[in-house]
């Protein structure tokens, strides 16, 4: 066979297995070795809630696609040109992902008679059956060659087996051309106590690679080089760590301690865990008994004065509503991060989906408006994260930060920012005052913030609570004074309108088309829409990050374009909530409810359609 | 600084039912706080009581000091993240047997378990007051009430075993009537290291009159109940003449000079023992088998929650390799774009 030497932009690379292959981390070693590579990547691991479904079915399949460029990458990229597959299962339920041109290679060890029964084929010919022989198919004996590989490394044959996802991993490195030596130091560092498995790994790793290099079975090596960034210091990030150090950067610039009361939840638990890990820097983090104690124990401790935070997903805010809404009539600030998942009740978990924004928006009893931030990319979810706790702090009111899954989990490179270009944040702590005694919701008239006095002043002694107040502080089921009390709530919310910049509009600011969209989905539309726009086609992008209050030039916006397209994955929460905003609009919808992220040329063809 | 009674009373107007127990409860505590604040040097500003929802959740708008009356159940969440954000304040938790072992029964438990240093008082009453008259958890067996026209079919909880079942560290119990008992136990409550919960037998002169009267009576109180204090025997009576003895695994009462026996053959009480099996015993007795125990059943030291956390907070920045979050953004792998 003919090797050829394929120098590319972009290269999409899926790697599936059963969950427990080390699919996850292959990929992620990969884009690490990449990243560091210089190319820039997006990556989408796309696993099941099990953590070992029954071994070789179709419910066990893990997957990790990332995407390598040499330009700008936003997403993780529609279809594989390389797709991995460990078992029978594996390529049943990923063949689907795999371009007409995409190479394919096989753990050929796997697909006996038993392997492809149990992915459920209906013949002994899986290649045949997916109608996907015009592929490059490579059957390597991946498992039979890892054991001969280790067979002198003393490691028992369990062990050996565990290294099959390396030596693949090896194969990969030849295809792409990639460097090893991140990859060993991970695997040094990793096995520091056992150095007899660092070693069978980075033996693994090397012998993949060689037996790549040997066989000329692979028909294309590709060569992506690295990408043109801007100058810095670069890392590598996913979305639940950026919003764990964004919260801690909100931390450092207000000078209050960070606490943390949560329980551990798909997808968002990496986010405690990240917290829990920064006792260096004065966090506490409490793993709660339950949701509700998460979010109780965070409203203590922003009474007492701290950086209060609770993480979790879609079930979670449902059982931690009540408590939000006193959190927002005691008017404590309070950051409550939202990491979307496949609802509704316990859904599907490990997937993703913008399903919540009607819960965050509505889902609270009384009138009980709560501002609403969206990330939009991994590592936007650090700035997404700052800035919630500076409202939450500076406007003195919880703030709901809403992830995704696809952000959480998924990760880019990520230019790192220097903290002295972030601005302070001053909570409107009193320690003395004129009145005595104390009014707790006496406001100041700009922003109608409540004034923080923290337990341990002197002279300050007040109670809060659940129940309607009067400005002084005092249970009062006045007719007036409830209305006025609601009223003033509402407006507070709505005054941070005054302090969020203007909405930006991606590619010309009047045109035929305008693509609206808001959170995790901006990588695919600000391709597509990109896309659309090399076409010559007048389509814009107006992708929101504030969400309540939304932008005050957001209606100006709308106006300048023919049509309006709101692409989102829910059923038209958003396209609901801005046609009771701006209602003289007509929105279209683009829609997908799959728990599986937009894909590119979906949202090309949904706009040409209204074009 | 000397307070007074005075000082911790705030300008809200109490809107308990006249001839309630909390009454009682309000003044015992208000009566304790100067005691509290001069044997621990605290000054009022460092209090903060904080509740869920009910009757006697009301409590934190009478009290002159920080207050945080939360939603129901979840008063031992909220005082806990209080305490643990900040250590040097004094925390109380003021909660019914609805609010705290029915919808907070599991904030109840945790808070114990963790042995976080926060009081929690237990007003007792039996009956959901503020809903006006459904059983509760500690309703007895049997008992009518508008949700059990037939009488509950439920046993009750009996707080004490919760928290020693939940490795408790402190528990004492008070009648409202008894306002010193009730005021010296509250300063021993302070005074004690992680959770401490009283439970305060309450009446409800509405919904479940005299509920606790069989004990609480002033004619029949010192010949139903005991009154126990650490290292002293455990006697009682209105003559004085009443003891408690362990036969066999069981505790019996007796009477001093009956039967041959002498004050030396009485338990002694011990509440700093670990073990938990004579303070099960005395949680357990019930009128008219044995004296209703009154005073601290346990007290016994234990590493608290918030001690270790902040042990923890200063071990890992004495040690720190991130001191930043700028050190932080760059800890790990990153490289160079030039």
């Amino acid at each position: 066979m003919q090797h050829k030497v394929i120098d590319t932009k972009e290269v999409v690379i899926r790697f599936t297995g059963d969950s427990g292959d080390g699919m996850q981390l292959t990929g992620t070693l990969f884009a690490d070795a990449s990243a560091l590579y210089g190319n820039d990547i997006s990556t989408f691991p796309d696993f099941p809630s099990e953590i070992r479904a029954p071994q070789g079915t179709v419910a066990g399949v893990s997957g990790f696609q990332v995407n390598i460029g040499s330009g700008e990458i936003r997403t993780p990229g529609d279809f594989c040109d390389v797709l991995v597959a460990m078992n029978p299962a594996a390529l049943k339920s990923n063949a689907k992902w795999a371009k007409l041109t995409a190479t394919i290679i096989l753990d050929s060890d796997t697909f006996d008679e038993k392997g492809i029964k149990k992915a459920g084929f209906k013949t002994d010919d899986p290649v045949t059956e997916l109608k996907i022989q015009d592929r490059h198919i490579v059957f390597a004996p991946i498992t039979t060659l890892t054991k001969e590989s280790l067979k002198e490394s003393g490691l028992d044959p369990k062990t050996i087996a565990r290294s099959k996802n390396i030596f693949t991993l090896g194969i990969c490195y030849y295809m792409f051309n990639r460097p090893m030596d991140t990859t060993e130091e991970y695997l040094d560092n990793k096995f520091k106590k056992k150095p007899e498995i660092a070693a069978a790994n980075k033996k693994a790793l090397k012998d993949g690679f060689n037996y790549a290099a040997n066989i000329h079975a692979i028909p294309n090596t590709y060569r992506v080089a690295p990408a043109k960034q801007e100058k810095g210091t670069y890392r590598y990030i996913n979305g639940n760590q950026a919003t764990a150090w964004g919260l801690l950067a909100a931390s450092e610039k207000s000078g209050l301690p960070l606490f943390c009361g949560s329980y551990p939840i798909t997808p968002a638990t990496s986010i405690l865990e990240e917290l829990a890990l920064r006792k260096d820097l004065n966090v506490k983090t409490l793993q709660c008994e339950d949701e509700i104690a998460g979010i109780c124990t965070s409203i203590g401790a922003s009474y007492a004065g701290n950086l209060a935070v609770t993480t979790t997903s879609g079930p979670g805010i449902s059982l931690k509503s009540e408590a939000l809404g006193l959190a927002m009539i005691t008017e404590l600030p309070l950051v409550v991060v939202n990491v979307q998942r496949g609802g509704p009740s316990t859904g599907i978990p490990t997937k993703t989906e913008q399903t919540d924004l009607n819960q965050a928006l509505y889902g609270r009893n009384g009138e009980c408006p709560i501002a609403i931030i969206a990330a939009h990319s991994p590592s936007h979810c650090f700035d997404a994260a700052f800035y919630s706790a500076k409202f939450a702090l500076e406007h003195m009111m919880p703030v709901m930060l809403l992830s995704e899954g696809f952000l959480g989990n998924g990760s880019e490179p990520w230019k790192i920012p220097s903290m002295k270009d972030y601005p302070e944040i001053h909570p409107p702590i009193v320690t003395e005052v004129e009145e005595t005694p104390f009014w707790p919701f006496k406001r100041d008239q700009e922003k109608f913030a409540r004034r923080w006095a923290l337990p341990g002043t002197k002279g300050l002694e007040h109670r809060v609570g659940g129940l309607e107040k009067n400005p002084q502080g005092a249970v009062s089921s006045d007719p007036i004074n409830h209305e006025k009390m609601v009223a003033e709530r509402a407006e507070k919310v709505a005054r941070m309108a005054n302090y969020i910049p203007d909405q930006k509009v991606i590619g010309k600011e009047s045109g035929e088309v305008l693509v609206v969209g808001w959170g995790g989905t901006y990588g695919h539309l600000y391709t597509a829409v990109k896309e659309l726009q090399e076409e010559g086609k007048s389509v814009s992008l107006a992708h929101f990050d504030f969400i309540f209050p939304l932008p005050k030039n957001s209606c100006e916006i709308f106006s300048k374009f023919k049509k309006i397209i709101v692409c989102e994955l829910n059923s038209g929460q958003f396209a609901n909530y801005l046609k009771a905003q701006y209602c003289q609009y007509k929105y279209h919808q683009y829609n997908k409810i799959q728990g599986q992220p937009f894909i590119v040329k979906e949202i090309v063809e949904a706009v040409n359609e209204i074009l | 600084m000397k307070y007074t009674p005075q000082d911790f009373k705030s300008d809200q107007e109490v809107k308990w039912c006249p001839g309630c127990g909390d009454h009682a409860i309000l003044a015992s505590i208000q009566r304790a706080m100067p005691d509290v604040c001069e044997s621990l040097n605290y000054t009022k500003e460092r209090f903060v009581f904080v509740s869920g929802i009910g009757c006697s959740s009301r409590f934190p708008y009478y009290m002159d000091t920080y207050g945080f009356h939360g939603i129901h159940g979840r008063a031992s969440a909220i005082a806990t993240g209080i305490k643990v954000a900040n250590p040097t304040l004094t925390v109380w938790q003021i909660t019914g047997d609805g609010d705290a072992l029915a919808i907070g029964g599991n904030h109840f438990i945790h808070a114990i378990r963790r042995n976080i240093d926060i009081n929690i008082i237990l007003f007792n009453n039996q009956i959901y007051g503020l809903t006006k008259g459904q059983y509760s958890p500690t309703s007895k067996l049997g008992m009518v009430t508008k949700t059990s026209p037939y009488g509950t079919v439920e046993h009750p909880f009996n707080p004490g075993a919760l928290v020693l079942g939940s490795r408790g560290t402190f528990f004492a119990r008070s009648l409202d009537v008894d306002l010193k008992v009730s005021q010296d136990i509250m300063v021993q409550s302070a005074k004690h290291d992680g959770a401490a919960v009283v439970e305060m037998l309450v009446n409800c002169i509405i919904f479940n009159d005299k509920t606790h009267s069989l004990v609480s009576s002033k004619d029949v109180r010192a010949d139903r109940t005991i009154v126990l204090k650490h290292g002293e025997p455990m006697i009682y009576g209105k003559n004085r003449d009443k003891g408690l003895i362990l036969d066999g695994y069981s505790i019996k009462s007796v009477v001093i000079g009956e039967n041959g026996i002498k004050e030396s053959d009485l338990l002694v009480h011990d509440a700093h023992t670990e073990n938990p099996g004579i303070h099960s015993m005395l949680i357990d007795m019930k009128y008219p088998e044995l004296p209703v125990a009154l005073g601290v059943i346990r007290a016994v030291k234990d590493k608290t929650y918030d001690d270790n956390v902040r042990d923890q907070v200063i071990d890992a920045r004495e040690h720190a390799q991130i001191h930043n979050v700028d050190e932080l953004l760059h800890s790990g792998a990153t490289w160079e774009v030039k």
